[in-house]
Formats: structure tokens, C-alpha cells, sequence
């Protein structure tokens, strides 16, 4: 049984034909009649990789361009540049949740109106 | 340490529509990053990211990497070196750093943290021309990066190999990959004498590539 890792969590699938909740939980993707959404843009999905109401996740990111990674059962979905945000002066800064040691959320947004100066550190 | 000089910045700039969003890299967070926190008792949040998404998400490749972002949300500097220097590359020789080089390092450090202050009290403008944004080899380095990280949290450490040897291989630029790495390995190793090899092996080239700021070169 292959595990899914996306960005946005890990869950196990009998295989990588996905129904539409699925579809969405693991990729934000949504199976309509019009083809896959997210957002408000639709694709239309090709033949060979829609079975009934299952879609093909695997052959669906390669078409994409997107990189499909596998080790083992565990396959990974991972982004390509062309879904990346622009990262240059002017542009939306791409916003983040993460928690502190308290576990409470911090997103980026919950700063609109100030001045905000993210920097990394790490403990190695 | 990079954490008590945000909080002296946070306290300085106490009245002003500012705020610092420390972000620490490490997979094992929080257990490694706690004691740091604690003793800088920062009043600004200190945010765990044991999957290394707000690298991904502004493509940032070192500790530390900074972005500054403006009350819009609109991003003003992208990530870049957060005023420090290469000085630090001679701390292991016998000696240590020459007092000149650890005058230089603190002095460019204090012209970052200015560069902050005058942006946030005048609205110096500080627009940076870099431009960040993930080449099709920095999507895929980290999409191998973040499969391995799982990986190894997974226990599954021969598998998480192989993937940040991949990430590391498309995105050689990025200490902060090759870091995590070698402390996932064993921990200790990041700040080893193979990092210090990997440093020497540099060059000339830079282990903190300058901000494009006046003065900062």
C-alpha cells in the first residue's frame, strides 16, 4: 500500500487512483465534471489518466511537470518552479502558518500593517 | 547567536509598526531549538519549522537568511544574508579571527540592523533588485530535500540519503541543506571539521554572499 507525501500531509492509499476527496485532501485538487479545479482554474483531464471517478495522481502530476518522487511505498508530490511564487521586490510576500514552542499558530498574515523581517536560524 | 539581536531590535524599534518572525530550520524542532529560545527569551515570536517550508517558500539556502516584507505584505528585500560575514571562516585557525576582521564583521552586522531601523522609522526605501524566485532545479532540490527529511523522520535513514544527496546535488549553493544533512547523519557533524573542510573548500567564493545594502560588501 503506497504512502502519499505532499507538502500538506502523509496518508496511506490503496493505490495512486485517487477519488476526488482524496485527490483533494492530499493536493488542494478537485475532481468536476469540467475536469480538475483548484481554485478558479480547471484542467481538462486526459483519458488515460481518469478511470470513473478516480484520477491517476502519479500520471496526473508528471503531466503537470511536477516532480513525483518515490522511495520504498512512500511517493512524494512535490512542486515544480512554475507553481513557486515570484520571490523579487513588489511581489506578495507567500504567506506561512507555523507554531512556536508554545504550540500556538503564527502566520505570516496576521502581521498585515507592519513591517515584518523574517529571518532563519537554526540550532546546528 | 542571531536571536538576542533581534530582541534588542524588537526593543528598540518598540513603538513602530514592526515585528521580527524568527524561523528556525531544524527537523527535530522543538527539542533542539528550546534551550536557544529560552535564553534569548525573545518577546518576538520564534517559529519552528522542522520541515523547512519557509526555506522553500523563499527559496533561503543559509542560516541566517532574512526577508523583509512591507505592511502590505508585499515582499521589500528577498531572502538574502542577514548582515553577517565571512569572518567567521578563520575562528578555527590558531589565533582565532584577527581583531580587524572581528571589527569589520561586527560593524557590517550593525549596518544591517541600521538599514532595518531606518526602513522601519523613515521609510528609507531598501528595495532590493535580487530576485529569488525557484529555478526548476531549486523546486526539484527541494521537493527531494523534504521527501528526505520525511524519510528520516520516518526512521528510514539509508532512503532520506539518497534524496538529500539529490537535493544537495541540485542545489549545491544551499548550506543549509547541506547542514541538516550531515546533522541528520550524526548530530554534531554540521558544526564538525567536515563543515570546516566543506568552508575551506569555498575559496574564494562566498559563504554569505553580501546583501545588495550600501556598505554591506
Amino acid at each position: 500500500m503506497p504512502t502519499l507525501v505532499t507538502p500538506r500531509g502523509v496518508r496511506q492509499v490503496e493505490d495512486l487512483w485517487l477519488d476526488s476527496a482524496a485527490l483533494d485532501a492530499a493536493t488542494g485538487w478537485q475532481l468536476k465534471p469540467e475536469g480538475l479545479c483548484r481554485d478558479d482554474a480547471c484542467l481538462i483531464v486526459p483519458e488515460e489518466l481518469r478511470h470513473h471517478d478516480r484520477v491517476d495522481v502519479a500520471g496526473l502530476w508528471t503531466r503537470l511537470g511536477r516532480p513525483v518522487l518515490t522511495s520504498g511505498d512512500a511517493v512524494y508530490l512535490g512542486e515544480d518552479a512554475s507553481s513557486k511564487p515570484a520571490l523579487q521586490a513588489g511581489a506578495m510576500a507567500p504567506d506561512f502558518t507555523l507554531r512556536d514552542l508554545a504550540g500556538i499558530e503564527h502566520s505570516l498574515s496576521d502581521h498585515r500593517g507592519k513591517k515584518v523581517f523574517i529571518s532563519s536560524w537554526a540550532p546546528w | 547567536m542571531d536571536l538576542p539581536v533581534w530582541q534588542a531590535l524588537t526593543e528598540e524599534l518598540a513603538d513602530e509598526a514592526f515585528v521580527v518572525l524568527a524561523v528556525s530550520f531544524d527537523t527535530r524542532a522543538p527539542d533542539q531549538s528550546r534551550p536557544w529560545i529560552e535564553a534569548a527569551n525573545p518577546t518576538y515570536p520564534c517559529l519552528l519549522d522542522p520541515e523547512h517550508e519557509v526555506a522553500d517558500l523563499y527559496n533561503m539556502v543559509n542560516v541566517p537568511n532574512a526577508v523583509w516584507v512591507d505592511e502590505d505584505g508585499r515582499i521589500v528585500r528577498p531572502a538574502e544574508t542577514a548582515g553577517t560575514g565571512d569572518e567567521f571562516r578563520t575562528m578555527i585557525d590558531p589565533g582565532g579571527i584577527p581583531p580587524d576582521d572581528l571589527t569589520r564583521m561586527m560593524r557590517r552586522r550593525e549596518r544591517y540592523v541600521d538599514a532595518i531601523k531606518d526602513w522601519v522609522r523613515n521609510g528609507t526605501d531598501v528595495t532590493s533588485t535580487t530576485d529569488r524566485t525557484h529555478s526548476p532545479d531549486d523546486a526539484l532540490a527541494f521537493a527531494h530535500f523534504r521527501f528526505g527529511t520525511w524519510l528520516a523522520r520516518e526512521g528510514r535513514d539509508e532512503e532520506s540519503r539518497a534524496q538529500l544527496a539529490e537535493a544537495r546535488r541540485l542545489k549545491p549553493e544551499s548550506w543549509a541543506f547541506r547542514r541538516q544533512s550531515w546533522e541528520l547523519e550524526e548530530v554534531g557533524k554540521a558544526g564538525s571539521p567536515v563543515f570546516w573542510e566543506a568552508v575551506k573548500a569555498l575559496g574564494d567564493d562566498a559563504y554569505y554572499p553580501p546583501p545588495d545594502l550600501p556598505g554591506l560588501d
